[in-house]
This record gives structure tokens, C-alpha cells and sequence, in this order.
């Protein structure tokens, strides 16, 4: 028999570990998944966690789309980790990031085809406003009403699905496009395209900026003391209350910065690699970030690492599709297996387990 | 575009198909949520009941095998939840989210075969004499099996609920786990039972979707179904009774909508499609502002991890 | 192994049950006899909980056996235990407070009953023994008194041989606690055993028939309470002699700091309390007690106190400026501290480290520069000085506040707060559930404190500790404060019954 004991100290060595055993154990599972779906499981994993690195056919393309993938998974999920760690849960990062992508490429597209250095800038700020304006409807039937974020946030990221429906066939359509849903693309658009820094590498501005924010945020949660109430109200809603602040401010800060970061990452999407808006543009990127924000522990080195590890995941999983012919969603399948047994190591975070004879 | 296309007992008895699976995948979170379980992980449920019981039905050939197939389906992953919610006292906001997005990924994957076929044909259960009514009869009486049940199963967690004495130790539980633990309760065994059911239920919901109303498997065929479920249970006030005529208002909502659509109203389909969302906010922001003093009605303990101190 | 007797009706031998880090009970015997009021005296964190829950089947011994009647007893869990006729009144009541009365009489019963017979059973214990209940009410709506009725017919309705009642009247009124002890004297003449538990001695010697009493886990001796004075029993019970801290010297007290005034403020909650009428001041080097049984408005005044809740209607003054609108932290800009009674979930997180705790209040922004770094350096050495002046027992600055004893924790919540040498300390049930020794320091900090020219307002349900400490008492009963009165001219007779509120004017 074994009981659980409360830890006295809080124990980096063992949020290190939980990640790395949830990764070994989903590997384990996943390779059975993948066995029972008739796929070799040992190349199966292979392909997904080495062959983008490391192999000589593919690196070359995979390693720069690692790095396109990874950013904005990671920009979405710093933001949505602050929330996270407050309790306030901003689900809807996919809609966000869809209106982010829409403000910016509506915007630029309107200027369409006059040239100037500051349209780029302002397409990011557009982008930022779109994805904070999405995340401030939760945010104020919250403080106003008291309506459950998690509810609103998701249903908006239908109502974005189909804003963005009716851009691609509507309002951004392409006028030389032949009818074709989807817009103009950005990339043929000098002053609106978010190109790549150095050439094949997949670096674009986006990449740079996640980067830099892992540091701003990491400052942001350990240096300054917005990071400790964030982490007080997350804890204690009273003991937040008793300190002095109003719980509205941080669902607002909370919901404002998730929501501007994941219009951020959509809007460097739409003029990057994506380059137009179309029926399909977003990949729930927004939806995986929330596994990105936990598997690296609402940390944001942690989600750095995540970021690259799902991203790995990703271009992984499109290579067994293509040379394993395993189906799309597996790879999905093997996501949210890594995400059931992070949660259940956080155990461990918080209970020491103890075994007791007899 | 022409308005007297729309036959209006047929819109009636078309909402009360779309509004079934609302009732069971929220009347199984309403359970849950009185034992003190919040299990975001409807729409992962559902899909998977969806998939399960398309996947038995074609198999088997019965629509029956079918449906039942799909409350063990999400039964099935419903225990993963609880496993993890109550053995491993993960976050349940979390772990909700996981299961959401785990069981979309099995469900696409289970189904990628199964795919543009037809399920076999459910048998409706009309009910003799009532169904002859004239209007009436095609509005209420010509329905499946699974129709009426949802009803009853209604009624019956409500009387479950009110009068029974495990319904009351169920509704203890949800108040305050650690008084109903001091008082010699199982508190971890009732609140698995209920994640079950609830998994079970929301099952039933996604089969019916895929089985009876589309009725074809389509990958994400739920659509945020689960979560205007979890929507409608915060708007019934956790009551069963408020909870049948929350969903039947959104059907309609949704079946108007779809009718407009058909009958090629001037209005953007992208706009007509927001509706039933744009709807379900609404409703939680009046049902909000009507209860703004003091949540009425949540579980005291709702959503918060049972530790036993030994 | 223990022999049946037919003078004892429970009885248990060499009980020993040890948590992590600590030995709660350690080869513990004892015996009740049958009809008997037994004491089992002891200060917080004596063991008592601990032994009666392995009565009660919510623990399990690791070592010793248990004697009921003739039969080996062991109870795997409160089921057993009712069933074999043990039955239990919790300090902190396990009772729902949004479901009714007959609701959490059923809960509170084994077999599927009828509800009919239960309202008769019911009708005919309160006649018996003066337990009056509606049973359609809602538990919410309820006094601490009227609950604790429904706790004991709860399990008086199980037919109990031993009725196991643990520090039932910290909730009550004087009043409401004679009703008590006129209950339980009835159950005994009609032949149920009772174990008592409590700290509070006049009442032992007014109740019991013998008492046993308990040190840090052990059994320190059985004793006649009605042979002993108070004192004597408090010391065996302590285990050194006890001070009195005295209270802050009259000559200081100057000027006027602070006062409230509010004439009605409606409760927030569902089943909160509404004040009306509150009215006070304090002056500086001066305590002001604010007594009464908790739940009658303590929490929802200190709320408007601290600035948590900020209402139309209630005037706060302090130094003549009007800050009836500040949030906490322009409070404490001003000098003013606070202690809320939940040391855990309030005043301090329990998943955070003492570190963290110390930021949580932060008056002065000693912690934080100018653009809201924290200050790391400052914070250690800050929270290092209250743990080293406040002799709090833990394993460092980093230790999470929820592995602290609740005493220590206590002393680190209030040497926070004083550390920050406030002009004002507020503070709430400072002393309760923390061993004496504890508590005797925080009360001379407070005293010392004052002493310093600050005034003080202290809440608290231990009336002794007001009358040791505060210059000045008022008594809260209902949401309406008393006037306050001067504590050196104090009679207890005249308290009992302003403490009592309407329920006394009722019973004269």
C-alpha cells in the first residue's frame, strides 16, 4: 500500500522529470497504437522525433519547418500559460488567432497595392488588436456578468471559423483570384509580407519574437511581482483579494495578453508562411498550444522546449502520413496521450507518494 | 426564397431530433458535475460515442447494437477522466481539455474507414393512437426510442435527484466532499459512477448524432455539440427540467437556421451558421445576469480535487 | 489484551498513531464508564482529535485495541461505529449548508428510512430533551446553536451508548451552552456514556464527572475535576505554569485613530450574516476587543474592514482621513495591517513558500522598485526576521506555509503583519486552534504592540483572552455590535448577557 504526503518544498527536479517520463511513457503507448495500426512502431517514432532532426533526405526541409511551427505554438501557449496559471482559462487561442490573421492581412489588403515600410508594423499591431478584441469578449462577460470564460472563448472560436469563411469568400477575396476562394496572397505583396530572415532557415520575424518573448515572459513570471499575483490568484482568489488588487484587472491583463499574443501568431502566419486567408487556414495551432503550455509546465523555458518537441511532432507526424501512409490522426491521438500523462504526473509536483508496509 | 416552405410541425418535430443529443450529453454532465466533477471532456466523449456506435451499427447491421455501443464507447473514455481526475487528482479543467482533444484524435482515427457510408436505418417507435393526431402526431409521436428516452431519462434523474436517497448522498458529495467523507461516504466511488454515466450518456448523444440524425460518420461531426452541453447545464441551473427546454430552444435555433439556409433566405450562410453559437453565448451571459447574486444551484465542491487525509 | 468489566462501557488500550513527522497519539488508555460525562482535556494540538476520530472509525490505530460493552471494537469506518453505537458531534459541523434539515438528519442515518418516522422520532427527541428544529429549514439559515441541535438529533436518532461530543461550545453563547450541558446531563441520567472534549475548564468542572487529561499525544493522568481548582487543571493540562500578558498601560492612550460606522449592510452571500448598527473608535496605544460567537457578522465586517468589500454607506475614518473607499493595499499604505482568521486560503497560501507569503502584504512596497521588480534580497532577509523574532518553527524560507503547524503558521501570519510596524492592526481569532504557548506569545506581541502607541482590534471568541488583553469590548450578536465597555470595570454576569444578544432579552 502506498499513501500521498504533502511536499514541504516545491521541487524543480521533479517538474524537470514529469515531462521527460510523459514523453518516454507516450512513446511506449503511442508505438503500440501505432503497431495495432499496422505501422512499424519503432520506425514510426523514429520518423517522428529523429528523421526531421537528424536525416539526411529530410532535415533539410523539416528543420526550418520545425522552426516555423514551433513559434507560434510557443506564442500562443506563453500567453495562455499566465491565464492557465491564474485560473482563468482562455481556450479559444484558435479563434483568437484567427482574427488576428484576418485584421492584419483586411488591413493590409485594403492599401492593396500602394507600397511603404510602415505597413508592416502596422499589420502587427492590427493583428495584436484582432486576436485581443476576440479575447476581450470573454474578458468583459466575465467582469460584467460573471460568464464563464472557458464556454465564451470556445464558442467564439466557431464564430471566428465562420468569419473567416466569409472573408475567404467574401469580403478579402482575391478580384484576380478567378473566383477561387481565398485572398490575395501576402507574400506577392512586398510591404505586407513576413519574409523569411535567412534563407532557408524558416527564421521570420515571428520565430525571432517568440524567442524574445520566452525571455520577457520568463522575467515577466520570476522577476516581477505582476508574475507572483498572477501566481497568487491562481492559488488563492482570496489571498489575492486580501493583497489588494481587483480580480477583474487579471482577467482582463490575462485574457488581453493571450488573446493580443495569438492574433500576434496568426497575423505573422497569414503573411508568412501561410501568405492568404482561406476557408482553411488555421490548423489548431491554438488548440495544441494548450498541450505546448502544459507539457512545458506553464514554465515559459518549459514551453520553449515544448514548443519545439510538438513542433517536432508535427512535421514528424506528416512524414509517417507520407512514408508510412499512418493516418493524420494518430498523430493527434499521440498529442493528447502526451498531454493525459503530464497531468497525471503533476502527482508528484505536489504529493510526495509514500509506501507503507504491510 | 419562399417562407411557406417551412412546414412548421415538421420544424418541430426536426428540433426535438436536434435537441436529443443536447439532453443526454448534459444531463449526463449534470450528474457529474452534482457528484462535484466538472468533465469539460464532453465533446471528446461524444465524438467517440458518435464513432463507437457507427462503427458497431454498420458491423452488426443493428442500429440498436449501435446505440448502446456508443454509451459504452463513451463510457469507455469517461473512465480515462476519472482515472486521472480521481486517482492521479489532476487538474479537472485540464484534464477535461485532454480528454477533449484525445478523444477527436481516436475518434478520426477509429472512423477514417468508415467514412461516406450509411449506418443501418433506425427504427422510429411511434406511439399507437397518439401518433394519428393530426399535427400533433408528426410533431411528438413519430419519433425513435431514443426521443422518449431522453425524456425519461430526464424525469428520471430528476426524481433520482430530489427523492432518492443516493441521490441525496450524490448531492452531499458535490456540496462538500469532506463532510460527506467524515460522515462515512465514498466519495471516489460515487463520483466515478457518476463520470461513467455521465461518459455513457454523452456517448448515446454522439451515436444518435451519427446513427440517426445526419445520419453518416463525418470527422469533428460533434461541432462543439459537447460544449453547448456543458453550456446547457449551466444554463438549466443544474435541473433536468430547465435543461430539456434550454436544448429545446436551441434546436429550434438551429433547425430555423438550417430551414433559412434551405429556403435560401438573403442572409450570408457564414452568418447563419454563427447562430446557434452566437446563441449559446447569449444565453449563458442573460442566465448569468438572472443569477448574478450567488451562483444558485453549482455544487459547493464543483471542480475541486478530493484528497483523503490519512 | 483489556477485560470486559460491567462498570465500563468503552474502553481502549495502548492506542498509539503517528502521522509524518509527528506522534499524535502515543499508547493511549482510558476508560468511560457507563452514564458517565467524561472530560478528555487537552490544548490544541494535543492529540484529542486524533483519538476520538479512531473512535469513530474516520482513523485507523497503528497500534492497540479497543473494547465496546464485551466485544473487541474496531471500526473500519463511521458506519461501523454508529452501527455498533458510538455516535459523533464534529467541532466543525458536517452538515450541507445549501440542503435542509431533514435532508442532514437522512444523510446522517444508515438505513433507508422513512421520512415520516424520522419526523416523528425527531418531534419526540426535541420534546425529550429541549432540541427545538424546524425541519424544512435550510441548514445556511441557521444559528452555530441551532446547527449544532441538528448535529446532536442527528445522532441521537442512531440510539448511541456513546455520544462523543468534540469542543461543542466554541460556537456557542453562554447561554446557548447552559441549554447544552442541560441536554447532555438529561442524555446521562436516561443512561448514555459522554465523552467531552474541550480546553475550556470552568465548564469541565461544571459538566464532567472525571476527566483525562492529554499532553502531546500522551496520557498525562485521570483527575476529578470537581476536586481541583481551574488553574491547577489548566497547568497539568499545559504542563507549565501560565502567564497573563498584561494589557496595554491606560496612560498612553491619547488621540483617536480610527473609527467605523455603518448603519446596515445587506450580506453578499446566500447565507451571511447582515450587519446593522456597527459603531466604534479606537485610539492609539489602546486594544478594542470585538467579541461574540463566530458567524455573527466577524467575517463580513473584517471584510469591510481589510477593503475586500468597498460599500456605500459605511464610514471608516483613520488619522480624520475618510478612507472608506481605499482597496487593502492603500489601507496598508497608511499603516494599517490585517490578520484574517483563515491562516491558510487567506492570509497566507499554503502551496506557496514563506517567501512568497511575505509578499502577498506588501504596505510600504519594501519588496518591489519603483517599476515592480521584486526585490529578492530584502524579501529573505525580511521574511528570515519574522521567523527568527517570532520563533516560528519551520525549515526555512522556502518551506511551503501549508507544512507549518497551525501555530507557527499563526505567528508568522501576525509577525508578518507587525514586523511591518503598523499604526493599526486588525486582526481576527488570532489564538484559535494554536497551542497555549503560541498563543501567549501572539497575545504579548499584540500587547507589546500597543504598547508601542498602535492601536489594535482584535476579534476573537476566546472571551478570556479579551478580558486578559483589550483596554475596551464590544460583543458582536446577530450583525449588531454592543457598546463597547471598559474591560478593568468588566462584570462577567453583565458580558454573558450582552454576549448573548436576543436570545437572552427572550429567556428574561
Amino acid at each position: 500500500m502506498f499513501k500521498l504526503e504533502p511536499r514541504v518544498e516545491f521541487s524543480p527536479m521533479i517538474s524537470f522529470l514529469g515531462p521527460l517520463f510523459s514523453i518516454a511513457l507516450t512513446m511506449i503507448f503511442g508505438g503500440i497504437l501505432f503497431f495495432f495500426l499496422g505501422v512499424d512502431p519503432v520506425a514510426a517514432i523514429k520518423m517522428i522525433f529523429w528523421d526531421p532532426l537528424m536525416s539526411e533526405t529530410f532535415a533539410e526541409y523539416s528543420r526550418p519547418q520545425i522552426l516555423i511551427k514551433a513559434a507560434p505554438l510557443i506564442l500562443i501557449a506563453l500567453g495562455l500559460s499566465l491565464g492557465f496559471k491564474a485560473n482563468i482559462w482562455n481556450i479559444g487561442a484558435e479563434g483568437q488567432y484567427i482574427m488576428g490573421a484576418i485584421f492584419g492581412a483586411t488591413f493590409a489588403l485594403s492599401l492593396y497595392p500602394s507600397e511603404s515600410v510602415f505597413i508592416f508594423p502596422a499589420m502587427i499591431i492590427a493583428g495584436i488588436i484582432g486576436g485581443s478584441i476576440w479575447a476581450m469578449i470573454p474578458a468583459m462577460l466575465k467582469v460584467k456578468f460573471k460568464v464563464n470564460e472557458i464556454l465564451v472563448s470556445l464558442m467564439l472560436v466557431y464564430v471566428a471559423e465562420q468569419i473567416l469563411a466569409l472573408a475567404s469568400l467574401g469580403f478579402l477575396r482575391n478580384p484576380d483570384g478567378a473566383g477561387f476562394p481565398g485572398s490575395r496572397n501576402l507574400n506577392d505583396y512586398p510591404s505586407a509580407s513576413n519574409l523569411e530572415l535567412i534563407n532557408g532557415t524558416g527564421i521570420h520575424l515571428g520565430v525571432l519574437i517568440s524567442l524574445l518573448m520566452v525571455i520577457f515572459f520568463y522575467i515577466l513570471l520570476f522577476r516581477h511581482s505582476l508574475g507572483f499575483k498572477i501566481k497568487l490568484i491562481g492559488h488563492s482568489p482570496k489571498a489575492y483579494a486580501f493583497s489588494g488588487d481587483s480580480p477583474n484587472k487579471m482577467v482582463v491583463i490575462c485574457l488581453l495578453v493571450s488573446g493580443g499574443l495569438a492574433g500576434l501568431a496568426g497575423l505573422f502566419e497569414v503573411a508568412g508562411p501561410a501568405g492568404q486567408i482561406t476557408i482553411d487556414f488555421n490548423v489548431g495551432y491554438g488548440f495544441t498550444a494548450i498541450i505546448v503550455a502544459f507539457l512545458g509546465r506553464l514554465n515559459p523555458v518549459g514551453i520553449f522546449l515544448a514548443g519545439i518537441i510538438m513542433a517536432l511532432t508535427y512535421v514528424g507526424g506528416e512524414l509517417t502520413q507520407f512514408m508510412l501512409n499512418l493516418p493524420a490522426a494518430a498523430i493527434q491521438v499521440f498529442q493528447g496521450m502526451l498531454l493525459f500523462f503530464l497531468l497525471s504526473f503533476d502527482l508528484f509536483v505536489n504529493y510526495k507518494l509514500k509506501f507503507l508496509k504491510d | 426564397m419562399d417562407f411557406s416552405e417551412i412546414n412548421i410541425p415538421i420544424l418541430i418535430a426536426s428540433l426535438i431530433v436536434t435537441a436529443t443529443p443536447l439532453i443526454l450529453a448534459a444531463l449526463g454532465e449534470l450528474i457529474a458535475e452534482k457528484s462535484g466533477v466538472l468533465n469539460l471532456g464532453v465533446e471528446g466523449m461524444m465524438i467517440i460515442g458518435a464513432v463507437s456506435g457507427f462503427i458497431i451499427g454498420v458491423e452488426t447491421g443493428s442500429a440498436l447494437l449501435g446505440i448502446i455501443g456508443s454509451a459504452v464507447g463513451g463510457a469507455l473514455l469517461s473512465f480515462l477522466f476519472a482515472f486521472i481526475v480521481l486517482v492521479m487528482k489532476a487538474n479537472q479543467v485540464a484534464s477535461g481539455l485532454a480528454l477533449t482533444i484525445f478523444g477527436l484524435g481516436i475518434a478520426a482515427l477509429l472512423g477514417h474507414p468508415y467514412t461516406g457510408i450509411a449506418p443501418p436505418q433506425f427504427q422510429s417507435f411511434s406511439l399507437p393512437v397518439l401518433e394519428d393526431i393530426p399535427i400533433i402526431g408528426v410533431m411528438f409521436f413519430q419519433h425513435d426510442f431514443v426521443v422518449y428516452f431522453s425524456i425519461l431519462a430526464s424525469i428520471a434523474t430528476w426524481y433520482f435527484l430530489k427523492y432518492s436517497r443516493r441521490g441525496l448522498v450524490l448531492r452531499s458529495i458535490g456540496e462538500n466532499h469532506d463532510v460527506a467523507h467524515s460522515l462515512g461516504y465514498k466519495v471516489i466511488a460515487t463520483r466515478f459512477g457518476s463520470i461513467l454515466f455521465g461518459g455513457a450518456l454523452a456517448g448515446l448523444g454522439g451515436g444518435y448524432l451519427s446513427l440517426v440524425r445526419v445520419p453518416q460518420w463525418t470527422e469533428g461531426m460533434t461541432a462543439g455539440a459537447g460544449w453547448i452541453a456543458l453550456a446547457l447545464v449551466v444554463f438549466s441551473g443544474w435541473h433536468p427540467f430547465r435543461l430539456i427546454l434550454g436544448a429545446y430552444i436551441f434546436g429550434g435555433i438551429t433547425i430555423l437556421q438550417l430551414n433559412l439556409q434551405a429556403i435560401g433566405v438573403n442572409i450570408n450562410i457564414a452568418i447563419l451558421s454563427m447562430a446557434p453559437y452566437l446563441a449559446t453565448i447569449i444565453a449563458l451571459v442573460i442566465i448569468s445576469v438572472s443569477r448574478i447574486q450567488g451562483n444558485k444551484g453549482a455544487p459547493g465542491s464543483l471542480g475541486v480535487s478530493f484528497v483523503k487525509v490519512t | 489484551m483489556i477485560t470486559a468489566s460491567d462498570k465500563f462501557l468503552f474502553q481502549c488500550k495502548a492506542i498509539s498513531k503517528s502521522f509524518p513527522g509527528v506522534k499524535a497519539n502515543e499508547d493511549i488508555s482510558l476508560s468511560v464508564e457507563k452514564s458517565q460525562i467524561h472530560a478528555l482535556l487537552g490544548e490544541n494540538g494535543a492529540g484529542k482529535s486524533t483519538l476520538v476520530k479512531i473512535f469513530y472509525g474516520l482513523l485507523q490505530p497503528d497500534k492497540g485495541e479497543m473494547l465496546l460493552e464485551d466485544f473487541q471494537y474496531q471500526p473500519k469506518n463511521p458506519k461501523n461505529a454508529r452501527s455498533s453505537g458510538i455516535g459523533m458531534v464534529f467541532q466543525h459541523f458536517s452538515l450541507f449548508e445549501p440542503l435542509t434539515v431533514l435532508e442532514n438528519v437522512l444523510l446522517g442515518l444508515d438505513l433507508q428510512v422513512n421520512k415520516t418516522e424520522v419526523e416523528q422520532n425527531v418531534s419526540k427527541l426535541s420534546e425529550v430533551y429541549g432540541l427545538e428544529i424546524k425541519l424544512s429549514s435550510f441548514i445556511g439559515d441557521l444559528s452555530a446553536g441551532e446547527r449544532q441541535r441538528v448535529e446532536i438529533i442527528r445522532a441521537l436518532l442512531q440510539e448511541p451508548k456513546l455520544l462523543i461530543m468534540d469542543e461543542p461550545t466554541s460556537v456557542l453563547t453562554p447561554f446557548e451552552a447552559e441549554n447544552l450541558f442541560s441536554t447532555l446531563r438529561k442524555l446521562s441520567d436516561n443512561g448514555t456514556s459522554i465523552l467531552y472534549i474541550s480546553h475550556k475548564l470552568q465548564e469541565i468542572a461544571e459538566l464532567c464527572d472525571t476527566a483525562t487529561v492529554l499532553r502531546k499525544g500522551e496520557v498525562i493522568g485521570e483527575y476529578d475535576p470537581k476536586l481541583m481548582s481551574p488553574k491547577e487543571l489548566g497547568e497539568i493540562m499545559v504542563g507549565q505554569p501560565l502567564t497573563t500578558p498584561n494589557r496595554p498601560e491606560t496612560e498612553k492612550r491619547k488621540e483617536k485613530l480610527f473609527s467605523f460606522s455603518a448603519e446596515k449592510v445587506e450580506s453578499e452571500t446566500q447565507f451571511g450574516v447582515t450587519l446593522k448598527n456597527i459603531d466604534f473608535e479606537v485610539s492609539t496605544s489602546e486594544i478594542l476587543g470585538i467579541g461574540g460567537v463566530a458567524g455573527n457578522g466577524q467575517d463580513e465586517l473584517m471584510q469591510l474592514l481589510i477593503g475586500e468589500r468597498i460599500q456605500n454607506g459605511v464610514f471608516i475614518h483613520f488619522k480624520n482621513n475618510d478612507i472608506s473607499q481605499l482597496n487593502p493595499r492603500k489601507r496598508r499604505g497608511l499603516g494599517i495591517a490585517f490578520g484574517p482568521e483563515e491562516r491558510l486560503g487567506h492570509a497566507a497560501v499554503s502551496q506557496l513558500s514563506l517567501l512568497e507569503n511575505s509578499l502577498v502584504t506588501d504596505p510600504k512596497n519594501k519588496f518591489t522598485d519603483y517599476s515592480g521588480f521584486i526585490k529578492f534580497e530584502t524579501l529573505h532577509d525580511y521574511t528570515k526576521g519574522v521567523i527568527e523574532k517570532f520563533n516560528v518553527k519551520t525549515t526555512g524560507v522556502k518551506a511551503v506555509a501549508g507544512s507549518l503547524s497551525g501555530g507557527n503558521l499563526q505567528k508568522f501570519v501576525v509577525g508578518r503583519e507587525i514586523e511591518q510596524r503598523p499604526i493599526l492592526f486588525i486582526v481576527n481569532q488570532p489564538t484559535w486552534g494554536v497551542d497555549a504557548l503560541s498563543a501567549t506569545n501572539i497575545r504579548e506581541s499584540l500587547v507589546a504592540l500597543a504598547n508601542k502607541g498602535a492601536g489594535i482590534i482584535l476579534i476573537s471568541q476566546d472571551l478570556d483572552e479579551l478580558l486578559e488583553i483589550s483596554n475596551k469590548v464590544a460583543f458582536l450578536s446577530e450583525g449588531t455590535l454592543s457598546k463597547p465597555i471598559d474591560t478593568e470595570e468588566a462584570v462577567i454576569s453583565e458580558i454573558g448577557a450582552i454576549m448573548g444578544g436576543l436570545t437572552e432579552k427572550e429567556a428574561i
